[in-house]
Order: structure tokens, then C-alpha cells, then sequence
């Protein structure tokens, strides 16, 4: 069996918070998947609440507290990423789209990410494909198919809307693991290991 | 090891009286400063440069002029010299005459500058930011170094049969250090010339600067200057003291909490925690700053910022007396004690005479080797 980390970014606020509940959802589907892609995954959360105020002091000083650098680079270093926001206002909310905005450059190019999100209503359903979708390109993720949204109607015991949200979490961490079992585990370049070599940077490169 | 101080020039109001000093005030202050910074015994004040509100020192030679003609012994300096939007001709020019008036008591400290538009206003483009620091500063080594210099890049006219005038005092270019915050090539040409590597981590965790310190050092020893404990670094520190540390707190909070840069974000305990901001007893300050070293190794030049975030001219000058009388010669004592002999001090003037009298400094330069023509 081989090893994958993933990484699950929950933006929810309240607590208890159905944000995090779909996010644990997701999270539990895509190791089960893994495992059946003979993948042992290792998962490691961040609730972005507990860094909220380090979030806002990163926007304003330009550096991260130990705690939310520990974050960003659970982040920036995972084989995946579970993306989970509620919608605010037809969008992502401030708090979710702060914390990407403060991860370096380039720190999720190529990483396959599962976007998901809750509301209150399925009319918010869009957001993740008109909002979450075009963040995550610009972050040159590689977005699975499959976002999964889930409304306050789809907590609802049995009945179609939990089947279908069942099948539709099923569905995405499928995609998911498919790409994190199919490409090799990622190597965070450091760097300040190997600089480029002024010969290099006087002729104009770098 | 150097002691000093470092100034942003910035007017900010006074947030426990709401005045807001006029330039002419604070171009003043700054001159009194420095006066105070050798008075008490300080070993450096450096200036930096901005060309935009509310920042004051746009012209640092025509300050540090004025500055050496009024004092004896202290080294002028700036933080930054912006070496992407002055023209390295006119930056040959203006220190090398800054240099013979102040008897060789300068050196430079080179810096990119972050603010966009001041670019534009300087006929450049801040996505050029860093070839720009790269290729000017290629040719300000020259111009210090070669009489007559022909020369052709991307970003000025070129030069044909071209001497900077003065040629620097005694042959000797005024040493240069290189400050950034957290790029890499920044320190990578630092160590390539073996110049000196600034980093200001006024702002930030020493982790951040224990980093790009150790790259610094690694590639100093690569490019053959010396050992890499042998490199030359400096690093910034932000200090407000009383006698009783509750008496420090109380005071500083309230220019702390609207401060530029960080007012409105973190609280005074976690920034103090978190960056080499202390606010406390002197003795605190002693603490902290003799233990600096143990994240960056022995170094050559330690600045602090005091004279900021609205702070008045009166409480600037008691905390530089508290510096000069205190802290620092109780940090000279504490750091020269393990220090091991083969750790060079900054280089000055002098010592730098001293060396191309030996013969020790290469007359055939590897930046002109390989460098843009």
C-alpha cells in the first residue's frame, strides 16, 4: 500500500457546523476510495474558524503565526484537497477566500481538489461552479468534475434529496482519489535550499 | 559588531495627541536624531528612501551630507537605497561624493522598493523589480571599480568611455550591503559579490529570517569570500523601553495598536511574541537581542528602528538614551563573549583601506567577468 496525504479546508463558522459535517462526509468517501485503490491516505483538517483572526493579521503583516503557517503548509503540501465553504452572499465567504489568498504562489498547481459547499437553500447550488470552480483554476488546481453541494433540505433523513447527495459525494471522492492515486506523491520544492546561481539571474533568467 | 539605528522617514500623527508633525518638523527630528544616535554612542544611522507620501527622505545624500557635516565619528547609511528606480550612475555619483565629505564614514544598503507606482514615476515597472536590482546594481559595482567603463544592458542607455566622478575616496568603493525580506536571489547576489546581507526582520518570525540568513551564508562560502560564518549580516529590531516594563507596555500600546504596517492586526503581545519587537525594561531588550545569534550565528550589524508610528521627537531621544547608555554596551559586552576570532566586523572604510593595501581584495572582480556588457 502506498501513502497520500489530504488535506480537507472546512470554512464553516458555527459549531457544530454543517460545513465541516459535509467535509467529514467527503473526507470519509475518498479514503474509502483510496483504500480501494490500494492507497493508505493520511488526512489532516483545517477548520479555518480556530485561524481567523491569524487570517486577518496575515492580510496585514504579510506573515503567518506558527499556527496558520502550519496550516498553509498542510495545505501546500497534500497529494489533495477537500475545499468546503459555505455560500455567503452568491459566493464563497471572506474567511474561505482569505486563506487562499494567503498561500504562496503556485502552492496548489497541479493539486487535485474536490470542491464542495453548503447552504441554505439549493438555489446557491451554482456558486460552486461560478465562483469555487473559476478560484480554483486560477490556483491551477485540478478541479474534480464532481462538486458537491448540499443544501439544508439534503440533511434530511432518507428520502431522494439524502440518496442523491449520498451518491453525489460518492461520485466526487471517486474522482478525487483517481487523481491522487494516479500521480506520484508531491515534493515541496524549498526555496531557499537551491537558489538560482547568480551566473544565471546576471544574463536575465531566474 | 555595529549598533545603530534605521529611519523610514514616515510623518504619522501622534495617535495619543492626533498632531501631525510637518515635514519641516520631521525633517529636523530626523537630523537630531542622528546627532543624538552618535551621541550616545551609536555606531550607525541609516536613512531610508521614499519618494512618496508620508515619507519624507527622498533625497539621502543631500540628508547624510548635512548629517556628517555635524557629526565625527558615526557611519552613514541608508535602508534602502531603491536600486531599481535611481539610475546607478547618478547612485556612482552621489555616494562617492557623500563618501569624501564624510571622510569614508558611509555605506549603502541596497533595496528593491515595493510600492508599484513608484515605479512608473521613475520611467520602470515593478514586474522588472528584481532584474532591474540585478543589472543595475552590476553596473554601479563597475562604476566604482573601473575608471573608464563601456558598457550596454536592458533598462538605461549605454555607456561608451564613461568615469563617474568622484572615483570613491582612496579607491575604496563604500561597502554595500543588500536587504531584502524574503527573496532569494536578493541574498544569492549579496553572496556572490560578498557584500553584506540585510535582513529586516522587523516584521517577521526570526524562523523566516534564520532561513534566508543560513542561504546567504551557504553561498558566500560557495562564491569563495570566506567561511560561511564569515559572511557579513545585519538585521533590523524594533525595541520601546522604560525602567518598569508595565510602564512600557502602557506607553507604546496606543502607537503600537494604529501603527503602519501592523496597527490594526495582531495585538502587542502576539507581535512581541512573534517578531523582535520588545517592548519592556531594558534589561528585556538586553535578553532578547543577545540571543539573536543563536538563529543567524554571530553577525556584524544590529539596526533599530525608533523614531516611527508617530512616536514625539522627545521620546525618541529617551529611548535613544536608554539604547546608547544601557542597551547596547551591555550588548557589546554579552555578544564579544564567544565570538569566535575568525568572525570579522562590518567592514568600514578603514578596514577596507587596509585590505586593498595588503593586497587583499582582488583587483580583477568576478562580477566584471561574466557581468552585462
Amino acid at each position: 500500500m502506498t501513502t497520500r496525504t489530504l488535506a480537507v479546508v472546512s470554512g464553516g463558522l458555527r459549531q457544530p457546523s454543517s460545513t465541516r459535517l459535509l467535509a467529514d462526509r467527503l473526507t470519509a468517501a475518498t479514503v474509502d476510495a483510496l483504500r480501494d485503490l490500494d492507497v493508505d491516505a493520511t488526512v489532516e483538517v483545517v477548520e479555518l474558524r480556530d485561524h481567523a483572526h491569524d487570517l486577518t493579521n496575515h492580510l496585514l503583516t504579510g506573515f503567518a503565526s506558527d499556527e496558520l503557517r502550519a496550516a498553509e503548509d498542510t495545505v501546500a503540501g497534500a497529494d489533495g484537497v477537500i475545499a468546503v465553504t459555505p455560500i455567503f452572499s452568491a459566493s464563497y465567504t471572506g474567511l474561505f477566500k482569505t486563506f487562499f489568498d494567503v498561500l504562496e504562489e503556485d502552492a496548489l498547481t497541479g493539486v487535485p481538489v474536490l470542491i464542495a459547499a453548503t447552504a441554505g437553500t439549493e438555489r446557491h447550488s451554482l456558486a460552486l461552479d461560478h465562483a469555487l470552480r473559476p478560484l480554483f483554476a486560477y490556483l491551477r488546481s485540478v478541479v474534480v468534475p464532481t462538486g458537491v453541494f448540499a443544501a439544508s433540505g439534503d440533511w434530511g433523513v432518507g428520502g431522494d434529496a439524502g440518496g442523491a447527495l449520498a451518491s453525489r459525494i460518492d461520485r466526487a471522492a471517486a474522482q478525487l482519489a483517481a487523481l491522487v492515486a494516479g500521480a506520484p506523491p508531491r515534493e515541496v520544492a524549498d526555496p531557499y535550499d537551491a537558489p538560482t546561481p547568480f551566473e544565471e539571474l546576471l544574463r536575465g533568467g531566474g | 559588531m555595529q549598533f545603530g539605528i534605521f529611519s523610514v522617514g514616515d510623518v504619522t500623527p501622534d495617535p495619543t495627541t492626533g498632531r501631525t508633525p510637518t515635514e519641516a518638523e520631521r525633517i529636523q527630528a530626523m537630523v537630531t536624531i542622528a546627532c543624538k544616535a552618535e551621541e550616545v554612542g551609536l555606531d550607525v544611522f541609516a536613512t531610508g528612501e521614499h519618494h512618496n507620501p508620508p515619507f519624507v527622505p527622498s533625497s539621502p545624500t543631500t540628508m547624510l551630507g548635512f548629517i556628517a557635516a555635524r557629526t565625527e565619528r558615526i557611519v552613514l547609511s541608508t535602508a534602502t537605497t531603491l536600486i531599481t528606480t535611481n539610475d546607478p550612475v547618478k547612485i556612482a555619483e552621489d555616494y562617492a561624493m557623500l563618501q569624501h565629505l564624510a571622510g569614508g564614514r558611509v555605506d549603502l544598503m541596497m533595496g528593491r522598493g515595493n510600492t508599484g507606482p513608484v515605479y512608473p514615476w521613475f520611467g520602470q515597472d515593478i514586474r522588472n523589480g528584481l532584474q532591474l536590482a540585478i543589472e543595475n546594481y552590476a553596473l554601479l559595482h563597475r562604476l566604482w571599480r573601473e575608471d573608464v567603463v563601456d558598457w550596454e544592458g536592458r533598462f538605461r542607455t549605454p555607456l561608451q568611455s564613461f568615469t563617474a566622478t568622484p572615483r570613491p575616496l582612496d579607491g575604496v568603493p563604500p561597502f554595500v550591503w543588500h536587504g531584502s525580506i524574503r527573496t532569494p536571489e536578493i541574498a544569492e547576489q549579496a553572496a556572490y559579490y560578498g557584500d553584506g546581507f540585510f535582513h529586516n526582520n522587523i516584521f517577521w518570525p526570526m524562523s523566516h529570517t534564520k532561513q534566508l540568513v543560513q542561504l546567504y551564508r551557504n553561498r558566500f562560502a560557495h562564491y569563495g569570500h570566506g567561511g560561511a560564518d564569515q559572511a557579513i549580516v545585519g538585521l533590523g529590531g524594533q525595541v520601546f523601553m522604560r525602567p518598569n516594563s508595565q510602564d512600557a507596555v502602557r506607553e507604546f500600546r496606543p502607537y503600537f495598536d494604529v501603527a503602519p504596517v501592523y496597527g490594526h492586526g495582531p495585538s502587542l503581545e502576539e507581535f512581541t511574541e512573534q517578531t523582535p519587537l520588545t517592548v519592556g525594561s531594558p534589561q528585556q531588550v538586553i535578553e532578547r537581542y543577545a540571543g539573536m545569534r543563536d538563529a543567524v550565528g554571530d553577525y556584524q550589524r544590529q539596526l533599530f528602528l525608533m523614531d516611527h508610528a508617530g512616536l514625539p521627537l522627545p521620546t525618541v531621544l529617551e529611548q535613544l538614551e536608554i539604547l546608547g547608555g544601557e542597551v547596547v554596551p551591555a550588548l557589546r559586552k554579552e555578544l564579544a563573549t564567544g565570538r569566535p576570532a575568525h568572525v570579522p566586523d562590518a567592514p568600514t572604510h578603514a578596514s577596507l583601506l587596509a585590505e586593498a593595501q595588503a593586497g587583499a581584495i582582488d583587483v580583477l572582480d568576478p562580477a566584471t567577468s561574466g557581468g552585462t556588457r
